[in-house]
């Protein structure tokens, strides 16, 4: 027994037979509602065990194939908020897909294979574990944004999605055959060894290609075009599964790529993550100025996160890892709260997702005003709430690397965004009430719960996570 | 009871915060509930903060009823206080009271938000002045902006959006490059503990960045010219309570923080930047003064009056003498104390009215005998006449100032005869003159309630114009101290520049570091 839970793949390969499992029991059930909404909890099953086994496992290191799939506590850490953010998605999904009629069993079956994609992205530990895990999540993606077949929105969101993802994992295929033609191996602890100055211009060419295509999966600047239409065009549940886990795992293969594989030339690359970063920061705060659709204000919201979180890998420091770390578990749970928010938003006609309809919902909802106010000053980054620790640790560790002109530059940007988040309180509270919204769904107000829960009361008692970062980010020995 | 093991600060830090929880789980109509459960937890306060003057020891210039308990590896909670920040505690909770009295019958709007907000607000409040870890002073120092723009953009005027805006992003602006400060500061020294901080003797290059950084904020948050623009808007459009703390306590913090921050841990910079302190003072001063003349709105008149009186704080603050530095502290607590009574005044007409406009209203003592008085008392104390608390600061401010430089002093000095320009002409317009407006015939005097939030105003007013020593004596070791530090730092500075030898091993001690 204790053999099987210390198989380091374990996780992945329970969430991949309970895909099949799952495929299997839709297939042969009637196809209704319920059978959708059944596989839907079945699926959460799934991933609560995939958890459960990995937090089981007796050794916190090891490796398979060759260590091209590797487990540390970085993985470990990391495919906790897959697996939450996930799960998440898919306790969203209920009440919106059963009223479009879409409560089907494909959606999980995809969303756990998207999920045994993003597992095996963070563990990769080799150019080609790294293409296998990052195409098994994004075929599994470009399905689910398309999921609304008879919307043209949808479906053109689907199209675009893939087509452009396409093309960056062309780019990043291009690149990876590069770096093996020069370093003779995929492996990265072999890269690492082969590469240790920036004197071979075909690795770095080929760098630059991987990093293309890696800042377009978490979508930095300027790969980012896709993202404001594939969220606006996707059902919202799917939206939010995409805002969470996704960025998630790319983030954390772009940090074990290049702090793993290209330690030699980190100043090559900090160049680049530097400029991405600082872009993706103004872009994602200008751009979302002008923004009156909330799911298109969250698509730039979220491309100026991911600038913010890159700040930390900048720094190229442990302090700056776990930045990141904490960046992308806290950016998680209040993407997942608002997003719940965004659910919440329906009136009888349907869902609404203008701005101007969240018009004086402290009037008629206190209780979600509330909650949505907190998370988007928390998305701000206002101290005491979770966000601001994100932020902090990672323009801490800018410091400690002496990139003041970043760290001003980050905390420029963050009050530029400061002023859309609270633009959106303003109208919660400030404006006319317009007509009240449904009653919010259980479990959407559960998922809202707990984020506003976490959100607010995280300076309580801080420490487990940042513990929990900081032990993360040293086994990648930065 | 033993006070000296019960943690006392903790207690006063965030007992309004367990009154606001309370609050929450009221029924939704219990709006009188609300009102009494955040009268009672202030006063609670209030009286539990009272224990620490008593308690406080006046000889001890160092930090007195400290607590700390490690929290998050390097940031610890650490609180104390020491004799200048222990009297902003007392104020903040003596002001905290009147406002709820004050908002009693003029907020009827969602009441319950309301109040939980202004005890979120108080917590805060005290949590900066008591705070001795930096990123706990930043925690304080920025939350208090979510409530009071809330209580801006949902309890204020017309333009009250456009005025919460700019309140939360001037200010948000200010305090992120601090934060960049304090992160440089925590790498430099390895702790974020405030007393450590004070012995690390940072370099005097990385000073100058760090005193820049930190006057972003605090000059903001002060405000000085020309970064003030925010706080007519924000004092116009809050609601009377809210222009009370903001006037009464918020412009403390940059004070305050220049105190704590500022002058202790860059000591080099602090000296050679006074000058540009010096000229941003008295331009606010003279300026200031004289767009206050123009105001037709008595809200905005006294934002633009407090401005020029943070003026006096900012130049006794740089005076960097005993005199120059008491007063600038006594400054702010008489400041708090009358520019809140002033507020307090125009929303007892305003709640009446609904009107700020100072040509709506003219021949009030007619009606209103009680007011005028008070009024009185509160415009005298802002011109800064002996025998009220008004003259004690500005007197010892600008002894200080003259101290350290005569024109500094003789232009700063202008500053007063112009405050009773504006003052005076306002209290005539208000109060004097013919009752001719027929709206204003019926206008009742100031009720029991109103008396009983202006009254305890008065007496400390006129009391402190005449016996100043108990604030005084509370400040005066901790002002030693803080004076002795910075001489001590110059002389060290000083000599290692006439040293020649001396600077090339600084120099190279300078080039291992920069490795």
């Amino acid at each position: 027994m204790i053999d099987l839970l210390s198989y380091p793949a374990l996780p992945e390969i329970v969430l991949a037979l309970g895909a099949i499992a799952l495929l299997m029991f839709g297939a042969f059930q009637p196809d209704s509602e319920k059978t959708g909404a059944m596989t839907s909890w079945l699926a959460i099953g799934v991933i609560a065990l995939a958890g459960i086994v990995m937090l089981l496992n007796p050794y916190v290191s090891g490796g398979l194939f060759d260590d091209a799939f590797v487990m540390d506590r970085f993985t470990r850490f990391m495919k906790l908020l897959v697996l939450i953010g996930s799960a998440g998605a898919l306790v969203l999904s209920f009440q919106a897909f059963g009223e479009m009629q879409l409560m089907k069993f494909e959606y999980p079956v995809l969303v756990l294979l998207a999920t045994v994609g993003m597992m095996m992205m963070i563990s990769a530990n080799d150019l080609i574990a790294l293409y296998i895990g990052l195409e098994l999540q994004s075929l599994a993606l470009y399905v689910v944004a398309a999921f609304r077949r008879d919307s043209v929105r949808s479906s053109e969101a689907g199209l675009k999605y893939f087509v452009l993802g396409a093309l960056s994992s062309g780019m990043l295929l291009y690149g990876a055959s590069l770096v093996y033609g020069f370093a003779g191996s995929t492996s990265f602890p072999v890269i690492a060894g082969v590469v240790r100055d920036a004197t071979n211009i075909g690795v770095i060419v080929g760098l630059v290609f991987i990093m293309v295509g890696l800042a377009f999966k978490v979508s930095a600047v300027p790969f980012h075009m896709w993202t404001p239409d594939v969220y606006e065009g996707a059902p919202t549940p799917v939206t939010a599964f995409f805002a969470a886990a996704p960025k998630v795992a790319a983030m954390a293969l772009m940090v074990r790529t290049l702090a793993v594989a290209f330690p030699g030339i980190a100043p090559a690359w900090q160049q680049i993550v530097v400029f991405i970063s600082i872009a993706s920061m103004l872009i994602g705060s200008f751009a979302a100025i002008g923004q009156t659709n909330i799911k298109r204000l969250m698509a730039y919201s979220s491309i100026g996160h991911v600038g913010f979180a890159l700040v930390g890998l900048a720094a190229n420091n442990p302090e700056g890892a776990q930045g990141v770390l904490i960046y992308m578990a806290i950016y998680l749970v209040m993407t997942l709260g608002t997003f719940a928010c965004i659910l919440a938003m329906r009136r009888a006609e349907g869902p609404v997702e203008e701005i101007d309809e969240l018009s004086g919902l402290a009037e008629n909802n206190l209780g979600m005003a509330f909650a949505f106010g907190m998370l988007m000053f928390s998305l701000a980054g206002i101290p005491p709430l979770a966000g601001f620790w994100g932020k902090f640790y990672v323009i801490a560790a800018a410091i400690k690397a002496d990139m003041i002109t970043l760290a001003v530059i980050t905390v420029l940007a963050s009050v530029v965004a400061a002023f859309y988040y609270i633009r959106i309180v303003i109208v919660m509270f400030v404006k006319e009430p317009k007509e009240k919204f449904l009653q919010i769904d259980a479990k959407v107000g559960a998922v809202m719960f707990l984020a506003t829960i976490f959100v607010v009361l995280f300076i309580v008692y801080p420490s487990p996570l940042v513990e929990a970062a900081a032990q993360a980010a040293k086994s990648l020995r930065l | 009871m033993n006070l000296t093991t019960l943690p006392i600060l903790s207690l006063v830090t965030f007992l309004p915060l367990v009154g606001a929880m309370f609050i929450v789980f009221l029924p939704q109509d219990a709006v009188r509930n609300a009102r009494y459960v955040a009268l009672w937890t202030t006063l609670v306060t209030f009286v539990l903060s009272l224990f620490i003057w008593i308690s406080f020891d006046k000889a001890n210039p160092g930090f007195q009823f400290v607590e700390e308990r490690s929290w998050l590896g390097p940031i610890s909670y650490k609180v104390g206080v020491d004799g200048i920040s222990m009297l902003f505690v007392i104020l903040t909770t003596f002001l905290m009271p009147l406002c709820i009295l004050a908002s009693w019958e003029a907020v009827q709007k969602r009441v319950k938000e309301y109040m939980i907000a202004f005890l979120v607000l108080e917590t805060l409040m005290v949590g900066v002045f008591v705070a001795l870890d930096l990123v706990l002073f930043y925690l304080f120092f920025e939350a208090g902006l979510i409530p009071m723009f809330i209580i801006i953009g949902v309890w204020g005027g017309k333009r009250r959006i456009y005025a919460s805006f700019k309140f939360f992003l001037y200010t948000l602006l200010g305090s992120v490059l601090m934060l960049l400060a304090m992160m440089s500061m925590w790498w430099f020294a390895g702790t974020t503990d405030i007393p450590q901080l004070m012995q690390a003797k940072f370099p005097a290059d990385m000073q100058w960045w760090l005193w820049l950084a930190f006057f972003a904020s605090f000059a903001v948050k002060m405000p000085m010219w020309p970064v003030h623009t925010w706080l007519p808007d924000a004092h116009v459009e809050a609601p009377t309570a809210g222009s009370v703390i903001l006037a009464g306590i918020l412009l403390k913090m940059g004070g305050y923080g220049f105190l704590r921050f500022s002058l202790p841990m860059f000591p080099l910079a602090s000296a050679e930047l006074a000058p540009l302190i010096f000229a941003l003072s008295v331009v606010a001063i003279i300026y200031t003064s004289l767009v206050a003349l123009a105001q037709e709105d008595m809200k905005k008149l006294i934002a633009y009056s407090s401005v020029a009186h943070m003026g006096y704080v900012t130049m006794g603050i740089f005076t960097f003498t005993h005199q120059g530095v008491d007063g600038a502290i006594f400054q702010m607590l008489s400041h708090g104390l009358v520019s809140a009574a002033l507020f307090l005044c125009v929303g007892v007409i305003y709640d009446r009215m609904h009107t700020r406009e100072i040509a709506a209203y003219g021949g009030l003592v007619d009606r209103m005998p009680i007011y005028a008085f008070c009024f009185m008392v509160f415009t005298m104390a802002n011109v800064g006449l002996p025998g009220t608390s008004g003259f004690i600061g500005e007197f010892l401010t600008l002894l200080g100032a003259f101290k350290a430089n005569t024109w500094l002093a003789f232009f700063a000095t202008t500053g007063v005869i112009l405050s009773a320009a504006y003052a005076l002409w306002l209290y005539r317009r208000v109060i004097f003159g013919v009752l001719e407006k027929p709206s204003l015939k019926s206008i009742l005097d100031m009720s029991p309630r109103e008396i009983v939030v202006m009254a305890p105003l008065v007496i400390l007013t006129i009391f402190f114009g005449f016996y100043p020593a108990p604030i005084l004596d509370v400040t005066a070791q901790s002002v030693k101290k803080l004076v002795a530090n910075y001489e001590a730092a110059i002389r060290t500075a000083e000599k290692e520049r006439a040293a020649p030898f001396k600077i090339k091993i600084s120099a190279a001690e300078g080039q291992k570091e920069t490795k």
